[in-house]
């Protein structure tokens, strides 16, 4: 397909596009019944579930050891995130292409751009609505407090997260190839990682060598960075370079596979 | 508006179209045909920018659809083959944010009452069926005011009132002074809206022209076919008849002949004489569809 080129000089139109793009995808996003469930009252139940269950025990994190609820904050924070930005987002996009919805819009004078830049926009309140949600939730049931200290951090962590997995979530959607397939592939990526990534086991509790595996894959340096803004152990600003760097590394490598492999098509053609 | 010269498609060693020429003017509804796997759908794509060709040169609204940019795609409107719309969003919703895509929009009231859509203006674009969603595939191209339109199939799976009315919409914008560039499966559609014809066989043009003339379908013979009345044999017609060739199958009797009336006058007169009617007596051309299989079987 031929990508049709931008005349240089209409940038601010595309921002125009971006905005509209933006409103539409929302409002899609709001009127899909699917989407939320899954990325707003999934995320919620969990939450809930995990910080009761595990309300009088310990975890062992960095330093010592912290209640368990309040390490679910922190970990489920993440999920939430990533289900609104990376999974939501690749499912919609793939179902998306192979409905023939893109190659309807690029019939028409919107810019790639704005497509796309609407579209991670979405990806990108989402997640942090998401985390606002879980963060409020968290501080009135199991007073998982954050301090004035590590706040920048987990702001800083929230949106860089957002944005790689949004990133991340545009790389896969290139190797799904058809819509049915979608919503079972990205789970089948995201819930096992999830697993062995401290999301709903804290790190401590695995296995060395499955722990192992799960940080070389983003969700374990997102997690991680996360939970150390509720960890009162935490010395200074919580700001982890090290899961920070291993985040970004992922969005590089998610940002060269969508370039290369993206397509407006259907895969059939 | 469009100018086509030796455009060829290749996939691999498969030869899709192979050296084809088309011309289509300004305001004229032009009907492209051809079987399935014929290039049509090829050749469409390459126009609507969506395909780079191996060979030839193309150019649509005076611009090569390979590198052309948003400013030419605000000039034209698209309706695919297999395009889903917006499925989350309502009709107006969808219709809205496509509007927002152009800088001069047609206002989306107006655009979905051409369609005959106002009244589903509120409903999810997911729960149309499926002749409402391509009179919303109509729209959404109509919604940028194009000069030029690309329609693929726009009628298929519509009901006969539908297809009438989809016609009138195609109508209207012919009157509007607007280029239309159809392709179809519809021979009664063709023939109905296309001032002008080309069918595509196997990648390459096998005929052009009006819908009269296609494939010359003026210079042949008309056919007059009737039913030979209870107890005469075939002999028993006039000898003008029986000289014209007239042949009979099943009781049905065929002449072809280049001008049937005197030969219709004479076959009155001879039923009349012998107290007999002809009631399923019919004069006809040969139907485009008539022509349009012939020309894509002996390609």
């Amino acid at each position: 397909m031929s990508i049709t080129q931008e005349s240089p000089g209409r940038s601010r139109s595309t921002t125009r596009l971006i905005n509209h793009q933006f409103r539409y995808d929302l409002l899609s996003f709001w009127n899909n019944t699917q989407s939320r469930f899954f990325t707003i009252l999934m995320p919620v139940l969990f939450l809930l579930l995990f910080s009761s269950i595990f309300r009088h025990t310990k975890a062992t994190v960095p330093g010592g050891t912290m209640p368990e609820g309040v390490y679910y904050v922190g970990s489920i924070i993440a999920y939430g995130v990533i289900a609104a930005s990376f999974t939501n987002l690749c499912v919609t996009v793939v179902q998306y292409r192979e409905a023939g919805v893109y190659k309807r819009r690029r019939a028409t004078p919107v810019p790639s751009g704005a497509i796309i830049g609407g579209r991670t926009l979405v990806g990108c309140l989402m997640g942090l609505v998401m985390a606002g949600i879980l963060l409020a939730i968290g501080w009135f049931t199991v007073s998982a407090h954050l301090s004035a200290r590590t706040l920048p951090a987990f702001v800083v962590t929230v949106v860089v997260g957002t944005i790689v997995f949004c990133v991340l979530g545009f790389a896969v959607s290139t190797v799904v190839r058809n819509a049915d397939a979608a919503q079972p592939v990205v789970l089948a990526i995201f819930l096992p990682l999830s697993f062995i990534s401290g999301v709903f086991i804290p790190v401590s509790s695995l296995p060395h060598w499955l722990a192992d595996i799960g940080k070389v894959f983003p969700i374990y340096p997102f997690a991680a960075a996360l939970v150390a803004c509720y960890n009162p152990h935490t010395k200074g600003s919580g700001l982890s370079w090290s899961h920070l760097g291993l985040l970004a590394v992922w969005g590089v490598l998610g940002l060269v596979v969508a370039v290369r492999r993206f397509s407006w098509l259907p895969n059939a053609e | 508006m469009i100018s086509i010269r030796g455009l060829k498609m290749s996939y691999g060693s498969f030869e899709a179209v192979r050296g084809i020429d088309l011309e289509v003017r300004p305001g004229e509804v032009f009907a492209f045909l051809g079987p399935n796997g014929a290039g049509k759908t090829t050749t469409v794509e390459i126009l609507e920018g969506f395909r780079h060709r191996s060979g030839g040169e193309v150019s649509v609204l005076g611009v090569d659809p390979a590198d052309a940019g948003g400013d030419w795609r605000a000039r034209i409107g698209v309706v695919l083959q297999e395009s889903e719309p917006e499925p989350e969003l309502t009709v107006e919703q969808c219709m809205e944010l496509y509007a927002g895509y152009y800088p001069r929009a047609r206002p989306v009231d107006d655009t979905l009452e051409m369609v005959g859509l106002a009244d589903r203006a509120d409903s999810r674009c997911k729960n149309l069926s499926g002749g409402q969603r391509r009179r919303l595939d109509v729209a959404l191209a109509l919604v940028g005011d194009p000069e030029l339109i690309f329609l693929d199939e726009p009628t298929t799976g519509f009901d006969p009132s539908a297809r009438h009315a989809a016609w009138d919409v195609i109508d209207g914008l012919r009157s509007l002074g607007r280029t239309i560039f159809l392709t179809t499966h519809y021979m009664d559609e063709a023939e109905k809206l296309a001032d002008r014809i080309a069918v595509i066989a196997h990648g390459q043009i096998v005929a052009a022209g009006t819908a009269d003339s296609l494939g010359g379908r003026g210079e042949q013979p008309s056919v007059i076919r009737f039913g030979l009345p209870a107890g005469m044999v075939i002999t028993d017609l006039p000898r003008d008849v029986l000289a014209a060739g007239a042949t009979m199958t099943n009781g049905v009797v065929e002449a072809k002949v280049p001008s049937p009336l005197p030969l219709v006058g004479v076959l009155a007169t001879w039923a009349a004489g012998r107290g007999v009617d002809l009631p399923d007596l019919s004069v006809n051309r040969p139907t485009l569809e008539d022509v349009y299989l012939a020309l894509t079987e002996e390609h």
